[in-house]
């Protein structure tokens, strides 16, 4: 198997990558290099074999807890904007989405 | 100041923290000394921040502390946090520009129970935070090299040197972590470990380091790159010490961490003086194939004969899938990282763009300056494999091996109680040599990945010296929980040897 040109684009775009067309270049190369090695991988027989989320779940049953949907934190609004990239007014200010 | 001050750097954290109950040397005196070795070794690139005056507030807290009897019981010992960990007064940055200059609002878990804080009701251990050291950007790497962020005493992005040979990488992800500590800039670092970035480079840097059970310590505030993989542990020079930090790292977490595990702290220095007479040590033949370097080899079997000496029995084993554990690791980790890192997006913190035409448009420029070359292409591969028509032929197909490769530890375990061999095929290696191959350095992770997938505790011990005289570790791997057996048996070799008493020249 081998990635193309335009799947290195498309994924960029659903990944959000903005990449230099050398970068996308070296992306193919590297990124086919790595598909080499995991070509091994796709010819195992898992028939059966349910998949591993949490490791320990390999031994014993691990629930994945919900917590009570109440606020357990005060309200951070300051700490948490302090390095927030564009606020005004206590809100994140973001380029114009709504026409 | 009392005659010995001068040789803080050489105590380990059980012997610092004695003579700090015994008001032999006060915290502020031993955060100094540390501080100014810090200073006087910038030239490693270890340490990324310092904050002094916070430094030395928490260490005339700890003195106040132990004054009135009410110290922790770590109170006082100075501790490098690897900067994956978020901490309130010292930047976060993951290695990366994305987070250049980023202040948390918050302590990570583990910073405040080994630290000042009180985490989940349980007051920390009392140490004091030296600073944040280096790591791969977001802990992706084995060598260092990743990191966007300038060292202290540096103007840009520099490599982190091992302290044992200058032009050598001290591996990776926790390379700032294993190097601060073998230098003697701390007594100990926090790491967190993935697909081995604790036991890597503690063994390339002649350290010792942990990795818990999976679950053990929380992940709260640790900034997650794989999170079904990360898991933080304390490197330090001894197992001993070892077994006292994880103690006061670990236990459960259950509102701030959903995969926290709800087993209670344990103290796991309480067999450490246990006769390994009879010991069971599986050794697996496929860490001993041909990839493994002979200088690597040779040292790895003179401890196992150290072990035999000691009464251990040597069981030969198999871990049939140890060469599936890279594709495995790299498309599984990848996946989790696309996903956790889709949160650096420019709009609530981090770095954002100048110029872009619409949000799209930010989201991508912002994510394009942001991330470093390796970043980017773990991004990509998880995107990839995540996508439609690809998800199950890769992610799915990955989880189930990985559940097979957990279940021939299972299958070892019935014959063996710790399992042991390599944890690197070859010793540290020069900087530059690997930083152009991606793939390359992936291969080297073929040791340490097989107990990441699994979630098994696993440890890097000093065993000796290999080519070029660096350091060689020796990997031991137990079953789930069994922490307490494996510290045990890593403390036994080092009553035996003095590996982990050596230090690097010039130091």
């Amino acid at each position: 198997m081998s990635l193309t040109a335009a799947d290195i684009s498309r994924i960029a775009n659903l990944a959000r990558l903005e990449l230099a067309p050398a970068e996308s270049e070296r992306m193919l190369t590297q990124i086919n290099g790595f598909f080499d090695i995991v070509e091994q991988m796709r010819a195992v027989d898992t028939s059966g074999i349910e998949p591993l989320a949490h490791p320990v779940a390999s031994v014993r049953d691990i629930a994945l807890r919900l917590r009570e949907d109440i606020a357990s934190e005060p309200n951070q609004r300051e700490a948490n904007q302090r390095s927030a990239p564009a606020v005004e007014r206590g809100l994140f200010l973001v380029p114009k989405v709504i026409e | 100041m009392t005659q010995a001050s001068s040789d803080l750097h050489h105590l380990s954290v059980a012997e610092l923290a004695r003579r700090l109950r015994e008001r032999k040397v006060s915290a502020v005196e031993t955060a100094q000394h540390f501080l100014a070795r810090v200073r006087a070794h910038e030239a490693l690139g270890a340490f990324v921040d310092l904050n002094e005056e916070v430094t030395l507030a928490q260490a005339r807290a700890a003195d106040q502390a132990l004054a009135a009897g009410t110290a922790g019981a770590l109170a006082g010992v100075p501790m490098a946090h690897k900067d994956i960990f978020v901490t309130k007064d010292f930047v976060s940055t993951a290695g990366s520009r994305m987070l250049a200059g980023y202040h948390s609002p918050f302590d990570a878990t583990v910073v405040s129970r080994l630290g000042q804080g009180v985490a989940g009701g349980v007051p920390g251990a009392g140490m004091v935070t030296l600073g944040k050291v280096n790591c791969d950007e977001f802990a992706m790497g084995s060598a260092n090299e990743n990191s966007a962020v300038a060292p202290l005493g540096h103007s840009g992005p520099a490599p982190v040197r091992n302290p044992w040979d200058n032009s050598r990488i001290p591996g990776g992800s926790s390379g700032g972590s294993a190097a601060a500590v073998a230098a003697r800039l701390a007594p100990a670092a926090s790491g967190t470990d993935t697909g081995g970035s604790i036991r890597q480079p503690a063994s390339f840097c002649g350290i010792t380091g942990i990795k818990p059970t999976y679950g053990r310590a929380s992940r709260y505030g640790m900034i997650a790159y794989a999170s079904s993989l990360d898991q933080a542990g304390p490197m330090a020079r001894s197992a001993e010490d070892c077994a006292l930090l994880l103690s006061a790292m670990c236990g459960p977490d259950l509102d701030r961490d959903s995969t926290s595990l709800d087993v209670p702290a344990e103290d796991f220095a309480r067999s450490l003086k246990d006769s390994i007479s009879g010991l069971r040590i599986g050794i697996p033949k496929e860490f001993f194939g041909e990839g493994l370097a002979p200088d690597v080899r040779a040292t790895v079997d003179a401890a196992l004969k150290e072990y035999e000496k000691l009464g251990a029995k040597l069981i030969p084993i198999s871990l049939p899938r140890t060469e599936l554990s890279i594709p495995v690791y790299y498309i599984i980790a990848p996946a989790e990282a696309s996903s956790n890192l889709s949160r650096f997006d420019g709009v609530k913190f981090g770095h954002r763009a100048k110029d872009y035409t619409d949000l799209v448009d930010m989201y991508k420029k912002t994510r394009a300056q942001g991330f470093g070359d390796e970043v980017k292409r773990r991004i990509m591969i998880g995107t990839y494999v995540l996508s439609h028509g690809y998800y199950d032929a890769y992610y799915l197909q990955a989880q189930k091996i990985r559940r097979m490769i957990a279940d021939d530890f299972q299958q070892a375990f019935k014959a063996c109680d710790v399992i042991a061999g390599p944890v690197a095929p070859t010793v540290a290696w020069k900087i530059g040599e690997k930083a152009d191959d991606p793939v390359a350095n992936y291969l080297a992770d073929i040791f340490t990945l097989p107990a990441s997938l699994a979630g098994l505790p696993g440890m890097s011990v000093p065993a000796g010296f290999g080519a070029g005289n660096m350091p060689v570790g020796l990997q031991l791997i137990g079953n789930y929980f069994s922490e307490a057996r494996l510290l045990n048996a890593a403390h036994q070799l080092q009553q035996a040897t003095d590996f982990h008493l050596r230090q690097p020249e010039g130091i």
